[in-house]
C-alpha cells in the first residue's frame, strides 16, 4: 500500500529557498517603505502570501493593518498605505479611486503599489489616465514560484489558463520565462529539454534569450535537474475534463484545494468548527494516501487507524477518524457515478446515450459546471459535436442555465473546447492515413472504424496511437497499478503523462510524429538537448514537468506513479493547480 | 660628471624646486595667453584654447579660433568660431568640451572639435546675460553654475541629464560678488560667495550667511577662493593678504598664512601629488608664485581606473592600442574589446563620405556577433549623425528584437517597431508601441495594423475590455466581427442598464450582429432571450416577485411553486420547452410544494416520457415513502430492480431480479441484503445463482 520510493530515486532539490527569497525580497520592498503602513491586499494574492510571509513577519516590518482590496472606500488612517496586488486593471482604477478620494479631503499620503509578480505598462497607464500616476510609487515583487509540496511548484497565476487559451494574451509569457530563469540560475541548467505547445514554444524561446543575455551566469554551473518538459494545457483538455478518482484529485475536485490546503466544513470535520488542513507530503498519512486510488483509501484508513492513532499528531490536521468518516461519507457513491460520467465517453461507446445522458443533466439542472464539463469531454472526444446535438444541447442548456450562457459557448467553441463537426469537411491526407491505421489496427470491426473515420476523431486516433485506453482484461486492480491508467480507474492513461512518458523513453519526440500532428503541433513540438558532462546519473532522473495551463492532481498522481516504475523523480512545475470544474468556470461568462 | 642638483633652485629653508619643460606646445600665439580663453580638462585631458574671445571689442573680421590640444601639446583641432560670445570655457568629466555663451546657450564639442549638441540655461539666464560660468565635478557627472547679470546664480548639477534650477536671491546683493565658487556637499552643489566681509551659502531652497572658524579678525573683502578637486578643501585670500584654508563643509580650519601681499591674485588652486599627505595651495600673482600648505593626514585621491584609461584612448580614437592594452590585460570582452570596438563604431558611422551600405557591412564584418557589442547603440550614433538609413540596416545586426524598438520609435518607423517588439516578445514593449502608433496614426490606419498584428490586437483589446470599451466596439466594427461585436452588445445589455427597453435594445443590436455573422443559432437564442425579458417585465408587473433574469428552466418552476400552473403552461407552450423538461421541472416542483395529489394527477396525464424511476427517487428524497411505493410499480422492467430497492422492498426485488435472471441486478439486490431480515431473500438469490450456473 501506498508506494514507497525506490531506494534509488534521486533527491529532491531543496525548492524551499524560492520561499526565502520571495520573503527576503518581500520584506526589502516593504522597508522602502520606512514606518508605520497599512497593507492592502488582493484577496487572490492572500493565501500564497502566507505561505511566504505570515501577519507576524509583516508586522515586525511595520504594517499596521491588513485590509483586502476590495471595491468599497478604505477605512485606513495610516499616513502609509502599500498595495499588493496582482498587474490587472481594475485594481488600478481602485487605488486610482482612493488616491483620488484622498486627495479631494485634502489629505496627504504616501502609497505605494507593488506588483506581483511584475508590472505591466498598461497597470501604469491607467494609473496615469486616472491623473495618480506621480503620487504613488510602483514597485515589483517578482514572485512567481511557491513551492505547495517537495516536488510541486505553483505560480497560483489562475487566470493564466483563460488570459492565454481564451483571450490569447501573451502577457504571462515573459512571466513564465523569468520563473524558468530563476530556477537555471538556482538550480543549474537543463540539460535535456523537451515541449510541446505554442505557449511552451514562446515561453521556451524568451527563457533562452534571457539565458543568453545574461550568460555566463548559469555557465559551468552543474546541472541539478536533468531534464525539462514543457507541455500547453491545450495539448490534453481531455485529462484536464475528466473527474478525478484519486484521492487528491478528488478532494480537490470536492471541496477544492486552495494553495496546498483545504477548508472542511463542520459538516465533514463532524464537529462544530471547520477545519484548515494543509495537504502536502508533510502529513505522514496523506502522503501515503494522496496517490491512491479512493476505492483503496478507506481499507487503508481501517487499518492505519488501528496502528497509528496514538502517534499521529492532530494538531496536522485532520485526525484518522475524521478522515475515514469523510472517505465514507463523502466520497462514497461516488464510484459507479464516476465511472458513468467520464468513461463511456472516453470510450467512444454509445454517442447517442451520453448525449442523452447529458440532456437529462441539463433539464434536472444538476450542475452548470458539470453539465458543460460533459458536453465538452464529449465535443473533444469527438472531435466536435454533430450540428444537430450541438444546437439543441446548447439549447437546452440556455433554457435551464440562463441566456447568458451565450456568450460561455462563444468562449468555447473559441478556445476549441465545445465545437462542432464541420459538414461535409473532407479528409485531409493525414486524416485518412490515421483512419487507415485505425482501420488496419481494428481489423474485423469495421463499421466502428468507419464511424470513427467518418467523425475524423482526433482524440480516437490519438488514443489509439498510443494506446490511452488499455484493453481490460478481468477486473483492474486498483490495488496494485500496472500503468497509468490507474488514476482513471484503470480505463484511461492521461494523454498529457503519456506522451511525457514517450518522449523521455526516446529522449526526443521521434517516431511520434503522427501524433504530434495529430495534436496540431507540427511547429510546436521541440528537443534541445545540450551535451553536458557535468550532468551526473542522479540529476539526469530528475525531471521537472510544466503545465502552461494548470496541471491536475491525476496528472501529478499518473507521473508520481511512472517515476517509482522508471526511477525517475518528477517535479511539477504548473500556472495554476486545475480541474474540470476550473476550467469550466474559467470559460463561463456570469452576468455582472 | 654633471651635477644632478645644479638646476634646483632652493625654496625657502628646507625645500628646493626645479624647472624644466616637460613638453613644447605646438601652439603659435601671436598673443599672450592672458588673452585666450583657456580650459585644461582633468586627469591630463586635452587643453581647449579659445583666441580672441571678446571680438566685440575687437575689429569684426578677426573671428575667435577654437584650437584644442592635447595635454603633450599636438594640435586636435581648431576652427573658426562662427556662434556668439563666449564666457567660460570647460571640460566635463566624459572630456566634452562646454563653451558657455553670453545668451547662456552651451555648445559642446568632442575632443577632436567635432559639434555634439548645444542646450540653453533658460529664459532668465538668456535675459540677463552670463556674467560668470564654473563648470564643476560631481559623482553624478559635470555641472554648471551660472551666475547671471541680474546676480543670480542658475545651476545644473549634471550637463547630460539638465534639469535648471534657480538658486534664491542672495539678499541685498547689489553688485557682482567679490568671488564665489561651487561646493559639492551630501550629495548636492551648492555655491559658496562672497559680498564683502560676509559668505553666504546658497542651496536650491535658501541662502544662508556662514563665517569661517578660526578666521583671523580685520577681514573687509574675500578676494578670491579656491575649492578643492575633491571638494573637500576650501581656501580663502582677503584684501588682509592673508589665506584661511580648512574643510569645504566650514566646520574646520587646517592653517592659516599671512602673506602680507595685498593685491589681489590672478589665480589660486588647490595642489597635491597623488598619495601625497602634503595640501597645498598655490597662488599666482602677475609676477609671483607662492605655495602655501602644510602636512597632516592622508588624503584619498581617485586614481585613474582601467576603464576611464580605455575611455580616454577611445575619445583620442587610439583603438589598436586600446585593444592591445585590453588583450594584454586579458580583460573580459564586454568590459574590454567588444567596448572599444563598439566605439570605433560609432566612430566608424561618422564617416559621411562612405555609403551606408559599406560602413554597415565594415562595422558588421569587424563586430560580428562579438558579446556585449550592442548595434541598437551604433545605431542610434548613426541617426544621430542624421543617417536613418544606416540606423535601420544596423539595427537589422542586432539580435535582440525589443533592443531595437526605442531607437525605431524614435525614428518614427513605428510599424517595424511594432513587429521588433512583437518578435521580442515582450508584451509591455509591444504595448508602449502601441501607445506611439495611436497617437500618430489616424484610427483608421491604427486599426488597419492592429489587424496585422494578432498578438498586438489581441493585447490591445484586453486592455479596452477594461478601460476603453467603445474602442473595443470600433475594433470589432472596423474587422466586420460581427461575432464578437454580437457577444460585446449582449455583454453590454447585462452592464449597468436597468430599464428593460435598454437592455432589449441591446440585445436586438447584438441579435442583428449575429444574423451578420450568419450565427443564426445565437441571433434565434438572443431574440428568445429578448422574449423572455419582456415577459419577465410584465409577470413582474402582474404578479410581483422576482422574474427578470432568471433563466427560462426558473422562470416556469417559479410559476409552479407561485401556484400559477396555467401561466407556466402558457410559457412552456411559447418557448417550446420539450416533454422531458417540462417533466422534471414539473416533477421537483411539485415534490418541492409536496402538492402529492397534484403530482399524482400530473403522473397520470399521460405516459412520462422520463419514465416513473424519477418519480420514486424524488418522494424518497422527500422521505415520502408511501407515495414513493405508488411510483415504483409503474416503473418499468429495466428499472423495476432499483426502484424497488430504493422503497426498501428487498424481497421483490430479489424476485424481479430472479425473474429477469439478470446477474448484475441479482448482486445489487445481494448488496441491499442486510442484517437477519434480508436472510432468506439473500438464500433465495444465491439458490437461483446456483440454478442458472447449471444451465
Amino acid at each position: 500500500m501506498a508506494f514507497p520510493h525506490r531506494p534509488d530515486a534521486p533527491e529532491l532539490p531543496d525548492f524551499s529557498m524560492l520561499k526565502r527569497l520571495a520573503r527576503d525580497q518581500l520584506i526589502y520592498l516593504l522597508e522602502q517603505l520606512p514606518g508605520k503602513k497599512d497593507l492592502f491586499i488582493e484577496a487572490d494574492l492572500m493565501s500564497p502570501l502566507d505561505r511566504i510571509a505570515n501577519v507576524s513577519i509583516l508586522k515586525q516590518h511595520e504594517v499596521d493593518k491588513l485590509y483586502k482590496v476590495e471595491s468599497k472606500p478604505a477605512l485606513s488612517s495610516n499616513e502609509q498605505l502599500c498595495f499588493l496586488v496582482r498587474p490587472r486593471i481594475k485594481n488600478m482604477r481602485y487605488i486610482a479611486s482612493l488616491v483620488n478620494a484622498d486627495k479631494m479631503a485634502g489629505r496627504t499620503r504616501k502609497y505605494k503599489v507593488i506588483f506581483c509578480p511584475q508590472k505591466f505598462h498598461a497597470c501604469e497607464m491607467v494609473l496615469e489616465e486616472e491623473g495618480v500616476y506621480g503620487d504613488v510609487s510602483c514597485d515589483e515583487w517578482a514572485f512567481s514560484l511557491l513551492p505547495l509540496d517537495v516536488d510541486l511548484l505553483s505560480m497560483e497565476l489562475p487566470e493564466f489558463f483563460r488570459d492565454y487559451f481564451l483571450e490569447g494574451d501573451q502577457r504571462w509569457i515573459n512571466t513564465v520565462a523569468q520563473a524558468l530563469h530563476l530556477l537555471s540560475t538556482l538550480y543549474g541548467p537543463f540539460p535535456n529539454c523537451y515541449g510541446i505547445g505554442r505557449c511552451t514554444k514562446m515561453s521556451y524561446e524568451l527563457w533562452r534569450r534571457l539565458e543568453e543575455e545574461e550568460d555566463g551566469e548559469t555557465k559551468g554551473r552543474r546541472p541539478e535537474i536533468g531534464h525539462i518538459f514543457l507541455l500547453d494545457r491545450d495539448v490534453d483538455f481531455v485529462t484536464a475534463l475528466c473527474s478525478q478518482v484519486v484521492y487528491e484529485g478528488l478532494v480537490d475536485d470536492t471541496f477544492r484545494i486552495k494553495c496546498g490546503s483545504v477548508d472542511f466544513g463542520p459538516e465533514v470535520t463532524s464537529s462544530d468548527r471547520s477545519l484548515k488542513v494543509l495537504l502536502n507530503a508533510e502529513d505522514k498519512v496523506f502522503n501515503e494516501i494522496r496517490n491512491e486510488h479512493f476505492s483503496n483509501v478507506f481499507g487503508f484508513l481501517s487499518q492505519k487507524a488501528r496502528n497509528l492513532q496514538a502517534q499521529y499528531d492532530r494538531r496536522r490536521g485532520m485526525d484518522i477518524k475524521q478522515m475515514k468518516n469523510f472517505v465514507s461519507q463523502e466520497l462514497k457513491g461516488l464510484k459507479q457515478e464516476h465511472r458513468l460520467l467520464s468513461v463511456p465517453l472516453l470510450e467512444g461507446f454509445n454517442i447517442r446515450e451520453s448525449t442523452s445522458y447529458i440532456e437529462e443533466h441539463i433539464d434536472r439542472q444538476v450542475s452548470p459546471i458539470e453539465s458543460l464539463r460533459l458536453m465538452c469531454l464529449l465535443s473533444i472526444t469527438e472531435n466536435g459535436l454533430i450540428p444537430k446535438d450541438y444546437r439543441s444541447l446548447k439549447t437546452q442548456y440556455l433554457q435551464s442555465y440562463g441566456p447568458e450562457h451565450l456568450l460561455t459557448f462563444s468562449n468555447l467553441r473559441r478556445a476549441g473546447l465545445l465545437t462542432e463537426q464541420a459538414p461535409g469537411d473532407t479528409l485531409t491526407a493525414v486524416e485518412s492515413k490515421v483512419s487507415k491505421l485505425v482501420t488496419d489496427k481494428a481489423a474485423g470491426k469495421i463499421t466502428d472504424a468507419f464511424s470513427s473515420l467518418a467523425k475524423r476523431s482526433n482524440f480516437r486516433a490519438i488514443s489509439k496511437k498510443l494506446n490511452l485506453i488499455p484493453r481490460v482484461d478481468g477486473e483492474y486492480d486498483l490495488k496494485v497499478p500496472r500503468d497509468m491508467a490507474y488514476v482513471f480507474s484503470g480505463a484511461y492513461v492521461p494523454l498529457s503523462c503519456r506522451i511525457i512518458e514517450q518522449v523521455l523513453e526516446r529522449r526526443s519526440w521521434q517516431g511520434l510524429d503522427e501524433v504530434v500532428r495529430l495534436l496540431n503541433c507540427s511547429e510546436l513540438a521541440f528537443t534541445d538537448t545540450t551535451k553536458e558532462d557535468k550532468a551526473s546519473s542522479e540529476c539526469l532522473r530528475l525531471i521537472l514537468v510544466v503545465f502552461l495551463g494548470g496541471c491536475t492532481f491525476s496528472e501529478i498522481s499518473a507521473l508520481r506513479f511512472l517515476g517509482r516504475e522508471k526511477g525517475y523523480r518528477f517535479i511539477f512545475l504548473t500556472t495554476a493547480i486545475t480541474n474540470s470544474a476550473r476550467l469550466m468556470e474559467a470559460m463561463s461568462e456570469v452576468k455582472a | 660628471m654633471d651635477c644632478y642638483t645644479a638646476n634646483w633652485n632652493p625654496l625657502g629653508d628646507s625645500a628646493f624646486y626645479r624647472k624644466y619643460e616637460l613638453y613644447s606646445m605646438d601652439w603659435d600665439l601671436k598673443e599672450e595667453l592672458r588673452d585666450c580663453l583657456v580650459a585644461a580638462a582633468p586627469y591630463g585631458g586635452p587643453i581647449a584654447l579659445l583666441r580672441n574671445p571678446w571680438r566685440k571689442e575687437k575689429a569684426t573680421s578677426i573671428r575667435p579660433v577654437l584650437e584644442i590640444y592635447s595635454a603633450s601639446g599636438l594640435p586636435l583641432a581648431s576652427l573658426l568660431w562662427k556662434s556668439g560670445p563666449v564666457v567660460s570655457l570647460g571640460w566635463s568629466a566624459e572630456e566634452e568640451l562646454l563653451c558657455v555663451q553670453e545668451d547662456g546657450v552651451v555648445l559642446v564639442y568632442g575632443l577632436h572639435g567635432d559639434f555634439r549638441r548645444h542646450f540653453s540655461m533658460g529664459n532668465e539666464v538668456l535675459q540677463n546675460r552670463v556674467l560668470d560660468a564654473r563648470i564643476f565635478h560631481t559623482e553624478f557627472g559635470s555641472g554648471l553654475a551660472i551666475l547671471t547679470g541680474a546676480h543670480r546664480f542658475t545651476l545644473s548639477a549634471n550637463v547630460g541629464d539638465l534639469k535648471l534650477r534657480r538658486m534664491p536671491e542672495v539678499p541685498g546683493l547689489q553688485s557682482a560678488p567679490s568671488c564665489w565658487t561651487t561646493l559639492c556637499q551630501d550629495r548636492v552643489a551648492h555655491i559658496l560667495l562672497a559680498v564683502g566681509p560676509d559668505l553666504y551659502l546658497l542651496d536650491h531652497a535658501a541662502c544662508s550667511a556662514v563665517t569661517l572658524p578660526g578666521l583671523a579678525p580685520g577681514v573687509s573683502s574675500f578676494l578670491q577662493m579656491a575649492v578643492s578637486f575633491t571638494y573637500r578643501h576650501l581656501a580663502l585670500f582677503t584684501d588682509t593678504g592673508y589665506i584661511w584654508m580648512g574643510t569645504s563643509s566650514l566646520k574646520e580650519k587646517l592653517c592659516e598664512f599671512n602673506c602680507n601681499i595685498r593685491a589681489p591674485p590672478k589665480q589660486m588652486v588647490w595642489c597635491s601629488r597623488p598619495r601625497s599627505k602634503e595640501r597645498a595651495v598655490v597662488v599666482a600673482w602677475e609676477r609671483r608664485l607662492m605655495v602655501v600648505g602644510d602636512a597632516p593626514e592622508s588624503i584619498q585621491y581617485k586614481q585613474l581606473t582601467i576603464q576611464v584609461l580605455l575611455d580616454r584612448l577611445v575619445l583620442r580614437r587610439l583603438y589598436p592600442l586600446a585593444i592591445q592594452i585590453c588583450e594584454y590585460l586579458r580583460l573580459p570582452e564586454v568590459q574590454g574589446v567588444s567596448r572599444i570596438l563598439a566605439h570605433w563604431a560609432c566612430y566608424k558611422v561618422q564617416q559621411k563620405d562612405v555609403s551606408d551600405e559599406d560602413v554597415a557591412r565594415a562595422i558588421n564584418q569587424k563586430l560580428g556577433d562579438t558579446p556585449g557589442v550592442s548595434y541598437s547603440d551604433i545605431a542610434a550614433r548613426a541617426y544621430g549623425c542624421g543617417r536613418t538609413e544606416l540606423a535601420i540596416k544596423l539595427l537589422e545586426y542586432e539580435p535582440r528584437s525589443g533592443e531595437q524598438v526605442p531607437l525605431l520609435l524614435k525614428m518614427k518607423r513605428s510599424k517595424l517597431a511594432l513587429s521588433k517588439a512583437i518578435e521580442s516578445g515582450d508584451t509591455d514593449l509591444v504595448f508602449t508601441v502601441l501607445l506611439h502608433l495611436k497617437n500618430e496614426l489616424n484610427r483608421g490606419d491604427f486599426f488597419m495594423t492592429l489587424r496585422n498584428q494578432p498578438m498586438a490586437l489581441s493585447l490591445y483589446r484586453q486592455f479596452c475590455k477594461h478601460q476603453e470599451l467603445e474602442t473595443l466596439k470600433d475594433l470589432y466594427n472596423q474587422d466586420d466581427n460581427h461575432q464578437e461585436l454580437g457577444s460585446f452588445h449582449i455583454r453590454a445589455s447585462y452592464a449597468a442598464e436597468e430599464r428593460i427597453e435598454g437592455r432589449v435594445a441591446a440585445l436586438q443590436t447584438a441579435a442583428d450582429a449575429f444574423y451578420k455573422a450568419k450565427n443564426e443559432f445565437a441571433a434565434k437564442a438572443t431574440e428568445d432571450q429578448m422574449r423572455l425579458l419582456r415577459l419577465q417585465r410584465r409577470l413582474e408587473d402582474e404578479l410581483g416577485g422576482h422574474f427578470v433574469d432568471l433563466s427560462l428552466h426558473d422562470t416556469v418552476t417559479t410559476l409552479i411553486l407561485g401556484g400559477h400552473s396555467k401561466r407556466a403552461e402558457q410559457l412552456a407552450r411559447d418557448f417550446r420547452i420539450p416533454d422531458k423538461r417540462l417533466w422534471w421541472l414539473k416533477l421537483t416542483a411539485l415534490a418541492d410544494l409536496e402538492d402529492w395529489e397534484e403530482l399524482e394527477k400530473f403522473s397520470k396525464s399521460k405516459k412520462s416520457p422520463i419514465g416513473y424511476l424519477p418519480f420514486v427517487e424524488i418522494c424518497m428524497k422527500q422521505h415520502n415513502k408511501y407515495e414513493a411505493k405508488k411510483y415504483a410499480s409503474r416503473v418499468g422492467p429495466e428499472q423495476k430492480v432499483k426502484a424497488l430497492l430504493l422503497v426498501g422492498d428487498v424481497a421483490q426485488a430479489a424476485d424481479v431480479a430472479i425473474e429477469h435472471r439478470n446477474e448484475a441486478e441479482l448482486s445489487l439486490v445481494l448488496s441491499h441484503c442486510t442484517g437477519a431480515t434480508d436472510g432468506a431473500t439473500a438464500d433465495k438469490i444465491q439458490r437461483a445463482r446456483a440454478q442458472a450456473q447449471k444451465k
